[in-house]
């Protein structure tokens, strides 16, 4: 039961407007002009099935990045998984790139805190949303400030990861 | 064709009313709905590879709280902290309610260094995972038989 290879569950209120964004995730594009006339090629072919979006799933917990990484292939964003801060931080340097990024707070040895600033200390311009279980106003705060765009409460859900995608203005076709 | 029709729906029932009751009876909540709707053609295997880690997390985070809490002059509560919030985290990821509810008094406990708290928390939180490890496995079966059946897994709404 569902369109365009979309589950029927899934979509989005009628009304709202998508576009997609394509990004290749090998290849870090520092230039904005080539960005733009990638965005105007992937108005042409909107699919969900065929998102190029790129995301990263950074949490230590074995089940929660089992969730989160399936999370996102249903909405069929391309996704890799590490398993700390460092990681998240050691991949950037090897030269991938993602647009979306998924940080958990706590974590061994580079907490989420950590790894945001430091990601963000080295340039890297990707969405980062804290999805964390520990939610209080201080520790949100201090999440927020080392650099994230978003900020939202596990355990993550189709809905949640959508309001995620909505409020960082990447835009999905339903 | 009509005695396989009639099993398949009397299958069909059995698995319905069971996860209900599941449901019903807090070993489950929303977030094992959202699991079940992530499953698919593709993965049919899911939801149970998905609790499997599940069980496996919880009995290895178990046996190191365990370790921690076994010298009552020496017990380090930083440790069994960090165990229950993996483990809270976890569960509340697919939706085990009375487990996840378990280490909200366990995590109280370890906030005030109590460790007899700890210890009933331990031993609670092992008894309800055993528990909704085996309800669960009776649900894989009744799936299992549907599909050896020739039936179709029905979608069950929990409201």
């Amino acid at each position: 039961d569902s369109e365009n290879g979309v589950p029927a569950s899934f979509k989005v209120p009628a009304g709202v407007v998508h576009k997609i964004f394509s990004y290749k995730s090998s290849v870090i594009f520092c230039c904005s002009q080539e960005r733009k006339i990638r965005r105007e090629m992937a108005d042409e072919v909107p699919s969900l099935a065929e998102s190029k979006l790129t995301a990263l799933v950074v949490d230590d917990n074995f089940v929660n990045q089992t969730m989160h990484h399936k999370l996102l292939d249903r909405l069929g964003i391309q996704n890799d998984v590490v398993c700390n801060g460092q990681e998240a931080v050691d991949v950037h340097c090897s030269g991938r790139n993602y647009d979306l990024i998924l940080m958990d707070m706590e974590m061994p040895i580079l907490n989420g805190i950590q790894a945001t600033k430091r990601l963000r200390e080295m340039g890297i311009e990707s969405k980062i949303a804290g999805v964390t279980t520990r939610a209080n106003e201080g520790d949100k705060k201090e999440f927020m400030e080392a650099g994230l765009n978003d900020f939202q409460e596990k355990p993550l859900t189709i809905s949640k990861l959508l309001s995620i995608l909505h409020r960082l203005d990447f835009y999905v076709q339903t | 064709l009509h005695a396989m029709n009639t099993v398949v729906a009397q299958l069909q029932r059995r698995f319905q009313d069971y996860l209900v009751s599941l449901y019903q009876q807090g070993f489950l909540d929303n977030q094992f709905t959202e699991l079940r709707k992530l499953q698919d053609e593709g993965t049919p295997d899911f939801v149970a590879e998905v609790v499997s880690l599940f069980f496996d997390d919880c009995s290895k985070l178990i046996n190191s709280m365990s370790r921690s809490l076994e010298r009552p002059e020496n017990v380090d509560f930083k440790q069994v902290d960090s165990g229950v919030h993996q483990l809270k985290g976890s569960s509340s990821s697919v939706g085990a309610r009375r487990v996840k509810n378990v280490c909200i008094s366990f995590k109280e406990c370890c906030d005030v260094q109590n460790r007899e708290g700890c210890l009933r928390c331990l031993q609670q939180v092992d008894y309800e995972y055993k528990m909704l490890k085996t309800k669960l496995q009776d649900l894989f079966n009744l799936e299992q038989q549907i599909v050896q059946a020739g039936g179709a897994i029905p979608q069950v709404n929990i409201n």
